[in-house]
């Protein structure tokens, strides 16, 4: 049964075209940072630094928004995270994934418009949307103004912990990130999905 | 009349001296610096009971009159500082003739050649480490000895009634930092100082600096003398001063994993732990972080492993696609 709902409103569409090319630019630069070599500079140096500074702001205020918006729109619902039965809906999913796509099965968890996300999808954007980033811009603005930053915790500098907090969840949301766009193109069409982002309109097969 | 006062006040300017001296002589208290002989400390205290004030007294033989002069501030010295100097086992004649210990001091004293540090620390096999000869080399290359030759000695960074060793010795990094930057600021945040030895206008360091993002976390956490200096395996702290347009402006010499901070401010913690583990678990655990430099091998190991099954992950499953679609 193929059909087409209106799911992303066009703030949320707004928010996450901004939201995404902040990602990427702050990856990129971060990843410059980190890994900086005199030799191979993925980017000069100071020039990363700036950018990823006021890219972070941005993502700041763009994750305020995100917030906002959600409660606006009432798209928050579908952030809701159901503990009971959490783990077999989400292996349910996983198995269609990685087994029953395959072997011709519908989606346990049709989208409609009260169920936007899958079991496994829900779970992963709350991880990234409540957890990994607001962690990250704590720990930038941290590491942005390192005076503001308790000066020792359990031994060990307020910084350190910031930074490692940092770099740690900067990884988790780029894997998150990969992981993302490739689901993306599980769709009724290779790109139907990133489309939908486009226009709202979500296209089930 | 004249002569009974005369006579009263002998005894009196006397006693006024007496008592200043023992005023003074019990300025350092009983038990302080107990790592440094109690006989040092009693000889010195004959040059220190005037030498370590702004004002000295002493009774003038001529006018018979007890006389308080102002001590010129370069031939002061803190006892406090002295004895935890590297210098604090010295007797004060070990180093200046021993003529100074008759008052008033003879005129022709000043003409005595001063000591200078290669006397002691040159050609001695008790230093051989710590190789001064090079670093005599390496000052007399730098722009301090360039800019004002003779004028400019190891004394002017390194006072010997003061100076101690940090860098091999603390611990605390940020102790080393705001010791070693006190001494290029003497004179860098002093125009007093500074223009003792030039009519330049002082630079000031702040707006001279405006280019460094975070300038006052730079300024906590590294020394001046990271990027003002070149660095050489030969010493323990590099002495050739650069000029401006030479010193380090590139971030990423710092904010690196062959950081030259490994080679300077680090060096001492760092050089028995650089291995395959980096910068972060050899040298700065903790106490602060450098973008570039603080790396963890484990999360570095992890990481390209997560990623790397990502990845797998995926292509397997596009593979799949491709096979079912067919």
């Amino acid at each position: 049964m193929s059909g087409r709902i209106y799911l992303y409103p066009l703030i949320i569409r707004l928010w996450h075209g901004c939201n995404a090319l902040l990602i990427l630019t702050l990856i990129f630069t971060g990843a410059s940072l980190q890994y900086s070599n005199l030799e191979y500079p993925l980017m000069r140096f100071d020039l990363a630094v700036s950018i990823h500074n006021v890219a972070g702001i941005l993502l700041t205020l763009t994750y305020i928004w995100f917030i906002i918006s959600n409660i606006y729109t009432k798209n928050v619902v579908h952030y809701y995270l159901h503990i009971k039965g959490l783990f077999n809906r989400i292996t349910t999913q996983l198995i269609y994934y990685t087994w029953g796509m395959f072997t011709g099965k519908t989606s346990p968890f049709p989208i409609t418009a009260e169920n936007k996300f899958n079991p496994l999808q829900r779970f992963t954007y709350v991880l990234a949307m409540y957890v990994f980033l607001p962690v990250l811009i704590l720990s930038g603005w941290g590491l942005l103004f390192p005076g503001i930053v308790i000066h020792n915790i359990f031994g060990l500098g307020g910084i350190f912990w910031a930074d490692l907090l940092h770099v740690v969840m900067a990884f988790l949301v780029s894997a998150f990130l990969i992981i993302h766009v490739y689901f993306c193109t599980i769709g009724a069409t290779f790109y139907i999905n990133f489309k939908s982002m486009i226009d709202g309109w979500h296209v089930s097969k | 009349m004249s002569s009974i006062l005369s006579k009263i006040k002998k005894p009196f300017l006397l006693s006024i001296l007496i008592i200043s001296v023992l005023v003074a002589a019990g300025e350092l208290k009983d038990g302080q610096f107990p790592d440094v002989d109690e006989s040092v400390k009693i000889d010195n205290q004959e040059c220190l009971k005037c030498h370590s004030k702004s004002k000295y007294t002493f009774e003038n033989t001529m006018t018979e009159k007890v006389e308080r002069h102002r001590m010129c501030s370069e031939h002061q010295v803190n006892p406090e500082e002295y004895y935890v100097s590297n210098h604090k086992s010295f007797r004060c004649t070990d180093c200046h003739s021993e003529e100074y210990l008759n008052f008033p001091h003879s005129g022709e004293l000043r003409m005595e050649p001063k000591s200078t540090c290669m006397d002691c620390h040159g050609g001695d096999e008790n230093y051989a480490k710590f190789n001064f000869e090079e670093i005599d080399r390496e000052f007399g290359e730098s722009v301090h000895s360039n800019s004002f030759s003779e004028d400019f000695s190891c004394w002017m960074c390194h006072d010997p009634h003061s100076y101690k060793i940090n860098a091999r010795t603390t611990e605390n990094i940020k102790e080393i930092i705001a010791y070693d930057n006190s001494i290029c600021l003497s004179c860098h945040a002093n125009l007093d100082k500074y223009q003792l030895l030039t009519d330049n206008i002082n630079p000031n360091v702040v707006t001279s600096h405006d280019w460094l993002p975070n300038q006052k976390v730079h300024f906590s956490s590294v020394r001046c003398i990271e990027c003002h200096t070149e660095v050489t395996n030969d010493v323990l702290v590099a002495h050739k001063i650069r000029p401006k347009a030479q010193a380090v402006k590139k971030c990423v010499e710092c904010h690196s994993q062959n950081s030259i901070l490994m080679t300077t401010l680090y060096k001492f913690r760092a050089k028995e732990e650089r291995s395959k583990l980096g910068f972060f678990n050899g040298a700065i655990l903790g106490d602060t972080f450098v973008i570039g430099a603080n790396r963890n091998y484990y999360l570095n190991v992890i990481s390209i492993v997560f990623m790397m099954l990502a990845f797998g992950g995926i292509a397997i499953h596009v593979l799949l696609r491709i096979i079912i679609k067919k």
